[in-house]
């Protein structure tokens, strides 16, 4: 293994969140605090208790899911995708680094942003709602299991984009719905029948619905059945990446 | 001198169909200065691409000190350094910051003394902290260079390292290249501007079409093909060569005006003060003269437009 190449990936990565401070961490950060005053606090206080918890406190972790996902797939598609477009990406390939320790480090620093992200989240929210977190130890594993398949996912996409356009289109058009219709406001019980069987194919679904039931232990599905899906979609990630490198798609023509 | 770099067989054909190259064979000399000629589109840069591992060849082999490129890609990347064409830089990045980047990347640990050494012998020193986006394009193939060669490689390729580069820095470049070379790094190096092969080169290679037309020492190369023309401009044309003087290696142009000799500028005589008394004595006048060397330009541009 390459350890100082990882490292020196994650640095140069982690020293461009640093440089980007107000972007990478200020905005989403803001961004959130919008939806506790606006849902939380304005709407939310209208809103009745969602299974036995305060609305304002309900969507917390579906907030943070929210930011996780789209800050993470954003991250890591951006941190590979800008070598590709300046050509710097020269330098990669040409140093003695595997595709798997190149993924770490893009992958890693990516993740490492998300995580501090969502605890700044966190740490906000609790300005807004008082929060009890039932589990966790189960809170912390959904938060580091969604960041790193999230920024897997990213780091596929900058890959595969040709452009700045569709570097946006996946977090916009895909992941952004998938986590507003997979429970970021509600619970899916509330749908009619039909729709929580189609919601259900939404793997965002059981992100948020596991990370929930860490807070208050109310779940759409069962936590088993979560952390499954979650380490499916890893492991989904984690081949799709491992035959990019295998193949030398889009990267080594 | 046992060979660095061994090509053999190489091919590319890129997925346009495009074949790039049409089974390269060649070797690297440890130690030497190589200078690898080409006009445009010749494969120089898919050639130096593959061996680095930017691109993926579609057969034969290539191995760096042994070390096959893609069985034993992490030893054969260690020992190469790659200065490419175009200016890829981090523009946000400082200079001192993306040179310690480049040694990581490829495995070193970090040695602030030789990362200075090499700043300062590039003239890059009081520039360390400047963002690469503020520097101009001379200063950034510094930094081009200085992040090749921040893992002491022992292979340097320069892809057109003095494209675009002003005199000063050339001479610059070429000091360091130098030192380099007496420090016992083998280079590789492209370029357009054929003197600076003649200057800089212990072997030259000319490449067209993705094939390997020639290999040869270039001093082996300037003797051979190096042969000089004395050019007389006459004051009367003349319609036929004087009998006289059909014992010199003498032609007369066509159009009747000039006299040309041709002479061998290694031999010990080379006939020019004979063949110019026989033609006082000829009677024959002239009004200017001039003479030529063929130089790497003209074997060059001579092998290419043969083969096209």
């Amino acid at each position: 293994m390459n350890f100082r190449a990882i490292q020196a990936i994650y640095y140069f990565e982690m020293s461009r969140t640093a440089r980007t401070i107000w972007q990478s961490i200020v905005s989403p950060v803001l961004s959130t605090s919008l939806y506790f005053v606006v849902f939380g606090a304005a709407i939310g206080s209208r809103i009745t208790e969602i299974e036995g918890i305060a609305y304002g406190a309900f969507i917390v972790p579906g907030l943070i899911m929210l930011t996780l996902l789209t800050q993470s797939t954003m991250n890591a598609s951006f941190g590979i995708y800008f070598p590709r477009f300046t050509g710097t990406i020269y330098e990669i390939l040409s140093a003695p680094i595997s595709g798997i320790e190149i993924a770490c480090g893009y992958v890693g620093a990516a993740a490492t942003k998300s995580i501090i992200l969502g605890l700044i989240i966190l740490a906000t929210s609790w300005i807004f709602v008082p929060l009890h977190i039932a589990h966790p130890f189960w809170m912390l594993t959904y938060l580091v299991l969604t960041a790193v398949t999230f920024s897997l996912l990213g780091f596929i996409i900058g890959i595969w984009a040709e452009g700045f356009e569709q570097l946006q289109i996946i977090p916009l058009l895909i992941i952004t719905p998938l986590t507003f219709l997979g429970g970021t406001f509600y619970s899916i019980g509330v749908l009619p029948p039909f729709w929580q069987k189609i919601a259900l194919f939404n793997p965002v679904v059981y992100l948020i619905s596991g990370f929930r039931w860490s807070f208050f232990e109310v779940a759409d599905v069962g936590h088993g059945i979560s952390i499954a899906m979650t380490l499916l979609f890893l492991v989904i990630c984690l081949a799709a990446v491992w035959w990019i490198f295998r193949t030398g798609y889009k990267l080594k023509k | 001198m046992p060979n660095i770099i061994s090509i053999k067989n190489l091919s590319k054909t890129y997925a346009s169909g495009f074949r790039a190259l049409k089974g390269i064979n060649l070797d690297i000399k440890r130690g030497e200065i190589f200078a690898l000629l080409g006009p445009n589109g010749a494969g120089k840069t898919t050639l130096i691409g593959i061996t680095c591992g930017i691109l993926q060849p579609t057969g034969g082999s290539v191995t760096v000190d042994g070390h096959d490129i893609i069985n034993d890609f992490r030893a054969a990347r260690s020992l190469i350094g790659l200065v490419p064409q175009e200016l890829h830089t981090d523009a946000f990045e400082s200079v001192w910051a993306t040179v310690n980047f480049s040694r990581g990347l490829f495995n070193k640990p970090k040695n602030p003394a030789y990362v200075e050494k090499i700043l300062r012998s590039l003239s890059l020193w009081d520039k360390k902290d400047s963002r690469i986006m503020t520097l101009s394009g001379g200063m950034k193939r510094r930094v081009l260079i200085a992040k090749a060669l921040s893992h002491e490689p022992q292979v340097l390729f320069l892809d057109e390292p003095t494209a675009g580069v002003d005199v000063e820095l050339r001479k610059d470049m070429w000091q360091v290249v130098r030192e380099l070379r007496d420090a016992g790094v083998t280079i590789i190096l492209t370029t357009h501007y054929i003197e600076e092969a003649q200057d800089m080169a212990d072997r030259v290679g000319i490449i067209n079409k993705g094939e390997i037309i020639l290999v040869e020492e270039k001093a082996e190369l300037m003797h051979k093909l190096g042969k000089k023309h004395l050019t007389l401009y006459l004051q009367q044309k003349l319609d036929v060569l004087p009998p006289a003087l059909a014992a010199h290696a003498l032609t007369l142009s066509p159009d009747g005006t000039e006299l040309i000799f041709s002479y061998d500028t290694q031999a010990e005589r080379t006939g020019v003060t004979r063949m110019l008394a026989a033609v006082g004595d000829a009677g024959i006048r002239f009004k200017d003269l001039q003479t030529q060397q063929s130089s790497l330009e003209d074997i060059f541009v001579g092998l290419v437009s043969d083969r096209s």
